[in-house]
């Protein structure tokens, strides 16, 4: 037995050798389908990965008002007027479950230091904006509500305006130039990291008076492009946002046969719509990696049935010559078994490179998914296996004059 | 003189027929012969006759459709597939009409074949086989691949494969049919020799007397029957 698996190896192996195109269009099959599917499957999974994270940083209670209909993608804002700082009061006034509120007004602004200068996202808002939005710092401070109130020249930055601005420098108690104004720097927010929205580090968060004094020129009393809003622990969302519409709407002097030209949702909405369109990126994936792992199939399918005619003689020519059926068979199985997992592996391989090389290019991190590894490298062993085996099996159970003979 | 030696092959009333319902072809008719031990016989007959259709019977190639055969007192027809694989591995050895060597394969390793599935060492094997090249006159071509090859240096490379196992019986398909006259000559010696020197059994197909003549005995096949059976006058003057 252990004579005749070695005669087995060595044969197979010497068949390989010798046919070594063959050989390489099966691997080659193989190589395809593995990696293929590998390399979708791992980056649908890092994607998914990488909106969860996204939403988890989110928190769970928080809300946003923005104006204009539609949410995402099919959002229409243009000629939707803005919110004022009294929308904002009449919500913290009047409705029931808001814990904290907090007006939010954005520009896109050059930014300043010595040499260093870029374009940055700055935000104007209250000092309960960093809460709501689950903002941490690594360094110095928050603004105060006093800062905060009477417009003071100070600024918080995030993670990559400080690299960017600063590099290796300390950043607390620079003044930097935003706009047309100084302002100096009193705190620098922790990293929350890339996502699918944007570079959130990419900020610079400053007082909303300050900005509105400062910065923008103030043209009017609708400046506030969007409200922050976190919910009471428990308090039944869907009611919320209902108030908060109810309330604007009437404070816009919306029509009862006028749709809504503001939109308020929560985490939970923003997951969804996100979500939905990772399902359908993944679904995508999938279905170009069922291909890969078809063509690959057929490939080896081909290769295998071309050679069928030429096989069988060998098989005739084995047999006649001495051999048994059952050591033709191992011979034929130790081949196709080679292919497969050579295939196998270095297909699992290149998906590996692939991925490392595609995660951080599109930002997401690389989850290695064990499983997947595994079905694809069994799928395409077994259409090795069974496209190799079979006509050898029905090859050594004919009489070695039958498979001379075959043509 | 030939029933001193002990009976090897004993074949009664054997048939073979291809096909089956209309398509049927009865291509032995009822073979009945003896051949014994150290014998080296020639069957000759017209093409279509039958002599291959007899010769991968007897090489247990091929299943008889009736009749009995007995090899060495095996009952052929009993034998399982496992069983006549090993026959064919310690016993028998065949060179076919139409050569069949492995694709792509060298020389050296065709001829090598055989005694890999006897579990022969490696540098034995390569030597046994070098040795059996040398005999046919290829040990200048042993890395060449079949395509590489002229047919009649094919046709002693399939020689070199049949005769390196050194087997108990011989049998050959026209093994000089793409020979020169020179050549043929050479191989016919080789065969003589291995039955003389050996005791190796042949049973040798041939269309030609020349090549006919080399054997002590001469089967002729019409119609998938045995028409004569002689013994050459040389062997019989002894
Ligand atoms: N596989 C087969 N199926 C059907 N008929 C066959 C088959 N093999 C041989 N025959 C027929 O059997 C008969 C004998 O064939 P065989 O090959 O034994 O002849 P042969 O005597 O060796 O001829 P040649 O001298 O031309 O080699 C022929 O009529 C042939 O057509
Ligand atoms: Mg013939």
């Amino acid at each position: 037995m252990i004579i005749m698996l070695g005669n087995a190896f060595f044969i197979a192996l010497r068949e390989i050798r010798r046919n070594l195109t063959r050989a390489f269009l099966t691997v080659l099959g193989v190589i395809i389908g593995v990696s293929a599917v590998v390399t979708m499957v791992t980056l649908g999974d890092g994607t998914t990965q990488a909106v969860k994270n996204q939403i988890s940083d989110l928190g769970s209670n928080l809300m946003m008002v923005r104006p204009g209909s539609g949410f995402g993608p099919r959002a229409r804002t243009a000629g939707v007027p803005n919110f004022t700082e009294a929308d904002v009061d009449a919500i913290r006034d009047q409705v029931a479950g808001v814990a904290a509120i907090a007006p939010v007004r954005k520009a896109s602004l050059s930014t300043i230091y010595l040499q260093a200068a870029r374009n940055t996202q700055i935000t104007g808002s209250t000092e309960d904006y960093f809460s709501i939005n689950k903002w941490t710092l690594s360094a110095g401070r928050f603004f105060s509500e006093s800062e905060s109130r009477t417009g003071q020249a100070v600024a918080v930055i995030g993670d990559t305006v400080k690299t960017e601005l600063f590099g290796s420098e300390d950043p607390l108690g620079q003044k930097i130039r935003v706009g047309q104004a100084s302002l100096q720097v009193i705190g620098v927010l922790k990293a929350k990291g890339q996502a699918g929205m944007g570079d959130q580090d990419d900020t610079i968060v400053v007082p909303l008076t300050t900005m509105q004094r400062r910065l923008g020129g103030r043209t009017s009393g609708r400046d506030i492009s969007e409200i922050s809003i976190s919910a009471e622990e428990g308090y039944d969302s869907d009611t919320l946002i209902s108030d908060i519409s109810s309330l604007l709407r009437q404070r816009r002097n919306l029509q009862s046969n006028q749709d809504d030209d503001f939109n308020v949702f929560d985490t939970r909405q923003i997951a969804e719509t996100l979500s939905s369109s990772t399902e359908l990126m993944t679904m995508l994936l999938s279905a170009v990696a069922a291909v890969s792992l078809l063509v690959g199939g057929i490939g080896i399918m081909n290769i295998m049935l071309v050679s069928v005619t030429e096989r069988t003689r060998e098989i005739g020519i084995r047999l006649a010559i001495g051999a048994t059926a059952k050591e033709v068979l191992w011979q034929f199985l130790v081949e196709a078994l080679t292919l497969s997992c050579v295939g196998g592996i270095v297909g699992i391989g290149l998906a590996f490179a692939f991925c490392s090389l595609l995660a951080p290019l599109i930002q997401i991190p690389f989850a290695f998914n064990a499983q997947i590894n595994l079905i694809a490298f069994f799928f395409s062993a077994l259409v090795g296996i069974v496209f190799g085996f079979a006509p050898a099996r029905r090859a050594s159970r004919l009489d070695p004059i039958d498979a001379l003979r075959h043509e | 003189m030939k029933n001193l030696e002990p009976v090897l092959i004993e074949l009664k009333d054997l048939t073979k027929t291809y096909g089956n319902g209309d398509a049927a072809f009865q291509a032995l008719k009822g073979i009945d012969l003896k051949i014994a031990k150290g014998e080296f016989v020639s069957i000759m007959g017209p093409s279509g006759s039958g002599k291959s259709t007899l010769m991968n019977l007897l090489g247990c190639l091929d299943r008889p459709t009736s009749g009995s055969y007995l090899y060495d007192g095996i009952a052929v027809e009993n034998l399982d597939s496992v069983q006549l694989s090993l026959l064919r591995r310690f016993a028998l050895g065949f060179i076919f009409q139409g050569f069949n060597l492995l694709a792509r394969t060298s020389a050296i390793e065709n001829v090598e074949l055989p005694l890999l599935y006897r579990g022969i060492k490696r540098a034995k094997r390569k030597e046994m086989a070098r040795d059996a090249l040398a005999q046919v006159g290829l040990h200048d071509k042993e890395r060449n691949t079949p395509a590489e090859l002229s047919g009649g240096q094919q046709q002693r490379v399939a020689i070199a494969r049949a005769i390196v196992t050194n087997p108990s019986t011989l049998f050959a398909d026209e093994p000089t049919g793409n020979l020169d006259t020179e050549t043929t000559g050479e191989i016919m010696d080789l065969l003589t020799r291995l039955n003389d020197d050996r005791g190796i059994t042949i049973l040798m197909v041939t269309h030609e007397d020349d090549v006919a003549a080399y054997a002590k005995r001469t089967v002729r096949v019409i119609d998938g029957l045995v028409y004569t059976d002689s013994i050459h006058s040389e062997l019989t003057a002894l």
